[in-house]
């Protein structure tokens, strides 16, 4: 074959491929926004859900989500960062590093409904946490422990290790070092990471399906030991389990889960873009 | 003529590679020791002995001894050690802050408070390194924006700033050209009135324009050490006349 046609035949199938990896995020966001949209009003996203959850907002499920999420985080990332920083800072190759090691990678493979159940047994039944958001939350931040510890790592790698023998060679201790040189470098990465784990808990149902997800209540949380609507959650209730559910509902819910998902994306992506430009090696 | 450090049949490997061979070499306080030699010879090995940096690899070892005013280096904790000697790297190697706070940064950690007072530590430290002229209008202007020569001065003064017994330079211009070398070289021969110098470079040059004494080393041993000049002008082994004849290396 001609080696310039053969070339236009290869660039064109690959153009297509990726078009097709595009076409389905496009079609979604296109269904749930022509489908959605019409239910987004100001009583929509700040009351309760009313009539059997055919009318009304779905408030108690925004701040639901919001409160999990944001008591996972508080639990997951210092003990993720603290856990990466020890495992890429001081931890010696020795037999425990390396089941510490393994059980982190095997951690990040378990399926989130396996957490549910886990969360369930020991956080719920074993501590008599209830089905409440700490519950939930400590559910799910044990989940994303595995991709803090290896995204915080693999920030601090990225740290050259010119920088800590520059520092060492001072007579800087090694904590000095680690606190004043390597963690402000290595922190646009961490957050990074830890903002795309935030979008990723707050869309995951199987985790608090057992933990902390109520059906319905009509009062927000009074404490982090309430049960809470969520909006994942929500939405798998009110697209499976209610008849006659008016649809724009249904998409209104999951096109404010997919703004709040990716609003938190979005804020990543553009923290890193400015954490870049703000770099000076 | 006092010995600051004094190394005894030091041998090390880094994992089963021996890098430094039975070494008996002694340093001289207010000197210049240049170490000359081709790569893979040894030099930074026993230079990085000298404040134990080879020890943040897990597969270091060594035996022998090493001593600084006669005291084992063992018995020194690490961090005053390296205080007391300080490191030029090859490389000019900035931390990613500014020009002040990187030459701050070492007294700041060691707890000096008083902001006045790193002022002036900063002042002198920049002067001694000569660099202050250049840099005394922008010192909150970050140093990866000066030039590698500059870059490299102000590695110095970082270096001087924590206020050093005996500064280690690692091929300190093998990166720079020949002006910014030549003002390296200047700071050197300035610093060694205060400072003990120990000089590895690749550069056999500018062991003979600046070094009082010079030894060669050769896969892992040294050869021959002597005064700079007899080194130069009679050096006493075959191997070491080849190499400084540029025959090899």
């Amino acid at each position: 074959m001609n080696p310039k046609l053969a070339q236009k035949i290869a660039f064109s199938l690959l153009f297509l491929v990726t078009l097709i990896i595009i076409l389905p995020v496009l079609m979604i966001v296109f269904v749930i926004v022509k489908e959605g949209a019409s239910a987004i009003t100001w009583e929509f996203l700040f009351t309760a859900p009313k009539d059997g959850m055919r009318a009304g907002g779905i408030f108690p499920a925004i701040i639901g989500t919001l409160s999990i999420v944001l008591c996972a985080v508080a639990v997951t990332l210092p003990m993720g960062v603290m856990a990466a920083i020890y495992l890429n800072e001081y931890a010696k190759e020795n037999l425990l590093t390396r089941i510490i090691k393994l059980s982190i990678v095997n951690l990040a493979g378990v399926p989130s409904v396996v957490y549910g159940l886990f969360g369930l047994a020991v956080f719920v039944m074993f501590l008599k946490m209830g089905v409440s958001i700490i519950a939930g939350a400590l559910t799910l931040s044990i989940m994303e422990l595995p991709v803090i510890i290896t995204t915080s790592r693999n920030a601090l790698n990225s740290v050259p290790q010119s920088f800590r023998e520059a520092s060492l060679s001072l007579g800087v201790s090694k904590w000095q070092t680690i606190r004043h040189v390597v963690l402000p470098n290595a922190l646009p990465g961490i957050m990074t990471g830890a903002i795309l784990s935030i979008a990723r808990i707050s869309g995951e149902t199987a985790p608090i399906l057992f933990t902390a997800a109520a059906f319905y209540v009509p009062h927000l949380p009074r404490s982090i030991f309430d049960q809470v609507m969520a909006l994942p959650y929500h939405l798998y209730i009110i697209s499976t389990q209610i008849p006659n559910m008016p649809k724009n509902i249904t998409y209104g819910t999951a096109l404010v889960l997919l703004v709040l998902v990716l609003a938190m994306s979005v804020s990543a992506i553009s923290m890193r873009i400015y954490f870049r430009k703000k770099k000076k090696w | 003529m006092v010995d600051k450090i004094i190394a005894k049949d030091l041998n090390c490997w880094f994992g089963k590679a021996c890098s430094v061979k039975g070494l008996n070499l002694s340093v001289h306080s207010n000197e210049i020791l240049g170490i000359i030699g081709p790569s893979n010879s040894g030099k930074t090995t026993f230079l990085r002995m000298i404040n134990r940096l080879n020890e943040l690899s897990n597969n270091f070892k060594y035996d022998g001894s090493l001593m600084l005013d006669g005291v084992d280096l063992k018995q020194i904790d690490t961090e005053t050690l390296r205080k007391r000697c300080g490191m030029v790297f090859a490389l000019p190697l900035p931390l990613p802050m500014s020009i002040y706070e990187n030459v701050g940064y070492g007294p700041l950690r060691h707890g000096i408070k008083s902001k006045k007072y790193i002022d002036e530590i900063v002042e002198k430290s920049l002067k001694a390194a000569s660099l202050w002229d250049e840099v005394k209008d922008r010192l909150d202007s970050s140093a990866m924006k000066l030039s590698g020569g500059q870059q490299q001065r102000l590695c110095i003064a970082r270096t001087l700033a924590v206020e050093p017994e005996v500064i280690l330079y690692d091929e300190p211009c093998s990166g720079l050209d020949p002006i910014s070398t030549a003002k390296v070289e200047e700071a050197m021969v300035e610093l060694k009135k205060k400072y003990t110098i120990i000089l590895v470079t690749n550069n056999v040059k500018q062991a003979s324009r600046v070094s009082d004494r010079t030894a060669f080393f050769l896969m892992g041993e040294m050869v021959e050490i002597g005064k700079t000049a007899d080194i130069f002008l009679s050096p006493k082994d075959k191997r070491t006349e080849g190499y400084i004849m540029g025959r090899y290396g």
